[in-house]
């Protein structure tokens, strides 16, 4: 615990200013910040699988798109659908589907993997891109916010962008603890294990393939609550949520961010998704900046955007490398205990 | 005669038109140490690796306690009492030593689908693995990465993983493999320890170790066994003497 302390502060402060963030803002910019942490729920949610399990998806569009589209088919043309029911459905269809696409993809590994997850997210894609009842590529747009409440009794009103945005915002805080408190149990530590040496996870008694299974399903339901959250805040679904330029992103975002520390995946949707809005203000080749930056950070900063706030918090923790595991002698006298310690 | 805990009935692998392991049939008696020995490329090693589910045999079985277990994979095999360790060092280089044994340890739990409570609060797990720890006489490398322990620490860890999955038999290769003579006499000591209520079942080349550990002695030769015995009755046999120990090249 106390090693993360640096962190955790980084991660408050964070927060607090998140939450401040529309006192200040216009509504362009509270909509904007909504997305950025939507795709940060999303890429946390992939973090799990190629940062902690090793599993490194190429599809996990899939499951955002598919979610959204859900949500689209059970609300009525004119009426609100309520979120105790949306939700749950959503969700459900989405780990559904990442239980199938799961079960085929964890019997192989590699470049095989990431294939397959491709192939089965594209061929969503197509589904949903040909399906001119759910508006072929246009998309559909969804009339009606997910109400919240009993009866007649509205509790949060998700018309409200502000009442979204904070809506978001807790959502992403809980999803982060819940992973959190994940990494440390059994199951979290089975995971790592996987992701260091999956035979020797094997012979010790552990069935790889069921864990990386359950992982995935977990992050495909994730990664559905993110497709949901985008689809009630933005009141549209388009086949590119589906599409594997979004797996891309996606995946760009944790590599960017930082592989295996779930809110570095966080600020890589930040910062590229703030890059892309202040370039694209003055140049429009955005894709030129976004190369040199992806570049940059993949030279300088192998351990992504999270490695540098570690060592400008004072901290610059990977057992990854070799040179740290020596300097950072101290600190693994510290980092006794079985759980997370090891992943900042 | 005892009853045997672990037996093999005509086990073969073969590697395409390599045959690696020929027919070998063999009885493991319980609380012994079996000593398996012979020239690089016998199939000991495949031997092993069938034992322990690593690779699917290609034709014989294997009985354990009775329950044939010939084509369980390697992770059941594990939970159901067989533990390995391995020739070329097989751990979590990123995990400290102690993390190692974890997860060794945890592997007992009934699942580890568990998802709330930290790992660190099961604490037979953490006594568990603070034993095997202690056992195979690590504890004051607790905290430290396999990297910067020396190599004979590591081989040491890789036995120390598999007490921490507290199985009743052990397959062990190479147990000794490239370590010093210090370290060496320790694991010895350790694997004499280990006897006095466990099966051992243990590939080795270094012979002044085997003969002072193994109660049976099985010489391999290019897959086949070529006899089983004491190891007076090995040392002793001529068929061994001219096809392994007396070539010249006992240190194989």
């Amino acid at each position: 615990m106390s090693l993360k302390t640096p962190v955790t502060i980084f991660l408050l402060i964070a927060v607090a200013g998140l939450a401040a963030f529309p006192h200040f803002s216009d509504e362009f910019y509270l909509e904007f910040f909504t997305h950025l942490m939507v795709m940060g729920i999303f890429a946390m949610s992939l973090d799990l699988l190629i940062g902690y399990t090793g599993l490194v998806s190429f599809g996990h569009a899939a499951f955002f798109g598919l979610a959204g589209y859900l949500l689209a088919i059970v609300t009525p043309q004119d009426e609100a659908v309520a979120l105790w029911l949306s939700l749950p459905v959503c969700l459900a269809g989405a780990a559904l589907a990442a239980l199938v696409i799961g079960w085929f993809s964890v019997r192989t590994s590699g470049i095989y993997f990431i294939m397959i997850t491709l192939a089965f997210a594209q061929m969503l894609f197509y589904y949903f891109n040909e399906n001119e009842a759910l508006g072929g590529s246009d998309g559909i747009f969804i009339f009606s916010k997910p109400f919240v409440g009993f009866g007649d009794w509205q509790i949060i009103d998700l018309a409200n962008p502000t009442t979204v945005y904070y809506f978001v915002l807790a959502s992403l805080v809980v999803c982060y603890l819940l992973l959190t408190v994940m990494l440390r149990a059994p199951f979290g530590q089975v995971i790592q294990a996987i992701r260091a040496n999956e035979h020797r996870t094997r012979a010790l008694g552990y069935d790889t393939q069921r864990y990386k299974l359950v992982a995935f399903v977990i992050a495909g339901t994730m990664a559905g609550f993110a497709g949901y959250l985008e689809a009630v805040s933005t009141g549209i679904v388009s086949p590119g949520h589906l599409h594997w330029h979004n797996s891309g992103l996606v995946m760009m975002h944790v590599i960017l961010g930082g592989m295996g520390t779930l809110y570095g995946p966080i600020l890589g949707a930040f910062i590229l998704g703030l890059l892309h809005d202040q370039v694209q203000e003055v140049t429009e080749h955005w894709h030129l900046v976004q190369g040199v930056f992806v570049i940059f950070v993949v030279l300088f900063l192998p351990r992504g955007i999270a490695g540098l706030v570690g060592r400008l918090f004072g901290r610059a923790r990977d057992l990854d490398t070799e040179e740290t595991r020596v300097a950072d002698d101290d600190e693994h006298k510290v980092g006794a205990e079985p759980n997370g310690e090891r992943t900042k | 005669m005892i009853e045997p805990i672990l037996t093999t009935r005509d086990l073969s692998k073969s590697f395409g038109g390599l045959v690696a392991v020929n027919n070998v049939t063999l009885d493991f008696a319980p609380g012994r140490v079996h000593a398996i020995i012979g020239p690089n490329g016998a199939g000991k090693t495949t031997l092993i690796n069938l034992l322990s589910g690593d690779l699917p045999p290609s034709g014989g079985s294997i009985t354990f306690k009775g329950r044939n277990i010939t084509r369980l994979p390697a992770f059941e095999i594990s939970r159901i009492g067989l533990g390995r360790s391995y020739q070329k060092t097989n751990i979590f280089p990123q995990f400290t030593c102690f993390q190692n044994c974890w997860l060794g340890a945890q592997s007992r739990l009934e699942t580890s689908m568990k998802f709330f409570r930290p790992a660190a609060a099961y604490a037979e797990v953490h006594a568990r693995a603070e034993r095997a720890l202690d056992l195979c006489g690590l504890t004051h490398r607790r905290d430290l990465p396999p990297a910067q322990i020396s190599h004979g620490e590591q081989r040491q860890l890789e036995i120390g993983m598999m007490l921490a999955t507290e199985p009743e038999v052990f397959l062990l290769d190479e147990p000794l493999a490239g370590m010093g003579p210090q370290e060496s006499e320790a694991v010895v000591r350790l694997l004499n320890d280990l006897a006095r209520d466990h099966t051992l079942i243990l590939i080795e080349h270094d012979m002044d170790a085997v003969f002072a550990v193994a109660d049976l002695l099985t010489v391999m030769v290019d897959g086949r066994v070529l006899a089983t015995g004491t190891p007076e009755e090995i040392r002793s046999n001529a068929e061994v003497q001219d096809a392994y120990l007396g070539s010249g090249e006992g240190k194989a």
